[in-house]
This record gives C-alpha cells, structure tokens and sequence, in this order.
C-alpha cells in the first residue's frame, strides 16, 4: 500500500508517521507542501504538529496550500485521507471534514495517553479491529471539537463520529473527556468514510517497550482492510 | 485603502480565554464586568480606490480564510 505524508512548515510528527508506516510495510514518500502534485497514493497522511505556527485559527493558512488541491481531489475520488492532530485541524478548514477544533476547555495544552472508543467499523480504518477500545496518545491544546446541532446530527445520523475519548472500561462521561469536545468526540470521518481526523496519534503507540501497541493494530488494519 | 475587520466568535460559542479575561477582570476589582468575548481585528491594505469594491474583496476574504462562518461572524468596519 502506497501512502504519502505531506510535510507543511511547522509540521514535527511527520518522520515520526514515516517510521510507522514504513514499520508495518506502507511504501510511503514525504511531499513538501508546495508541490503541486501528490505521487501515486492509496493513502494520504497529514501529520501533526503546528504548521505555521497555528497562525490565525489551527491549520487555516496549510488549509490553503498548493498541495491541497491534490489532497481534495484525491479525497473526492475516494481516497483514503488521514489527518491526526494538526491534520485533523487542516481537514477541517478546507471544508472535508466538518465542525472545528477549538482551545481546550481548561486553555491548558494536553500531553498524556488516553483512551478512545471505535464507533464504527464500517469503514476501510477499523473494519475487524479486533479491540472496541484503544489506548493512544494526545498532545494538543485545540482539539475541543465543536460543531452545530445540524451538523452533530448529521454525523451522528451517519455514523460518522469514529472514536471518543473514554474511561478504559469503554465509559464515556466528562471525567473522561479531556478537552470539552462535543459528545467526547476525537475523531470524525467524511460522510463517505475516506477521510478520517482524529487528534490521538497512533504513530505514538507503536512500540510495546516505548508506549503501547495500540497504534500498530491501527495501521495494521488499514493494510489488512487494503488487500 | 485599508479595510477594517473584526471578527468575533458567534454567540452561544464557549469562549474559555473570554472567561479567564472576565474572571481575572472581577478578580481585579472590576467587579461588575459580566461578560467577556475575544475577538480578532485586522487591518487589509487593498489595491483599490473604489470603497465599495474593496469591501467586496473583503467580504470574500473573510467567508474563505478570516473567519471561520463555524463558530464566528465577522464585521466590516
């Protein structure tokens, strides 16, 4: 499976996915976000970090980059989209995903593992993940989502919230929602599944003496879902 | 010309910094201060003489990257 990870100035978790995904067999190419085109790609990745120093709204200004064009297109042909953190913020702002990110509820930038329940396995990310709770990492100060009653509907209508911050039981309550999102929301997909954000990083789970395991059943199913 | 901005977050949209502004306000002793919201201002220098043409500009600039019509409104001043 082919992937690209587009690097925008400020981008820092990008070689971090590279290694990931090199580790469980994606062929995968950096591109600099002023390319104007994207390789042959089954997957795009936008990584996390602060591209252009968060500068007016969180991804608003990479929103707009020439490469994005590429991203958009390939999104609307049906092409597996993924953005964590920074990326998911990006997705927002160029209109594939709805709703936004906003500051934590508590203005305090979050590091720490946490857990987050699969909502929905039909799709190309989960479908068959063996576990329904998976333990991740988050480390961000705007990833309160928030969208409107219309559009919460709507995702909740089509099954389009894919995972939310919960308790390792799978509970889901305010002492388990770290940032004041919406419904514990931490990731959505589009209304056709291709296009997923979420503000946990896998690509920080991915080692059993480092961190967890959990990213690597993550990724792992994306290229069990893709053969 | 130079074109004025504000943009504000929409009503009903939690503003956390707003709040710690308004509580650090009361904490002050500005105790009747209610409320609190953040805004954004900018000021745009267009290449234009016509008034009402550089506000259009304007406008669409803030419907594509100024705002975002989410969570906030924004005004032309």
């Amino acid at each position: 499976m082919r992937s690209s990870v587009i690097i925008f100035p400020g981008s820092n978790c990008d070689r971090d996915m590279d290694v990931a995904l090199k580790k469980f067999g994606f062929k995968n190419q950096m591109v600099w976000h002023n390319d104007k085109s994207i390789p042959k790609s089954d997957l795009i990745v936008l990584p996390g970090g602060f591209s252009y120093g968060d500068y007016l709204r969180c991804g608003s200004i990479a929103s707009k980059s020439k490469i994005i064009k590429s991203v958009i297109d390939f999104a609307n042909s049906g092409g597996l989209v993924l953005g964590i953190c920074n990326g998911f913020q990006i997705l927002t702002e160029t209109g594939l995903l709805n709703g936004i990110l906003q500051q934590n509820k508590f203005l305090n930038f979050i590091c720490s593992n946490v857990y987050v329940k699969v909502r929905d396995k039909q799709n190309k990310y989960f479908k068959d993940l063996k576990k329904d709770v998976l333990e991740l990492h988050i480390a961000h100060n705007e990833g309160n989502y928030f969208c409107s009653n219309d559009e919460l509907k709507s995702l909740e209508d089509n099954n389009q919230i894919a995972v939310t911050y919960c308790g390792e039981d799978g509970t889901e309550n305010e002492t388990t929602n770290p940032n004041g999102a919406i419904k514990n929301i931490a990731g959505i997909f589009n209304n056709n599944k291709n296009v997923l954000g979420m503000m946990p990083h896998p690509e920080r789970m991915i080692d059993k003496y480092l961190s967890g395991e959990d990213g690597s059943l993550f990724f792992k199913n994306i290229l069990d879902n893709f053969k | 010309m130079k074109i004025k901005v504000i943009v504000t977050l929409k009503n009903g949209v939690l503003d956390p910094q707003g709040k710690a502004i308004q509580q650090t306000l009361n904490g002050m002793n500005f105790g009747n201060v209610e409320d609190v919201r953040q805004g954004k201002y900018f000021e745009i220098e267009v290449k234009e003489k016509d008034e009402k043409k550089a506000k259009s500009l304007v406008d669409d600039m803030c419907k594509k990257l100024l705002a975002n019509l989410v969570i906030e409104d924004y005004k032309i001043v």
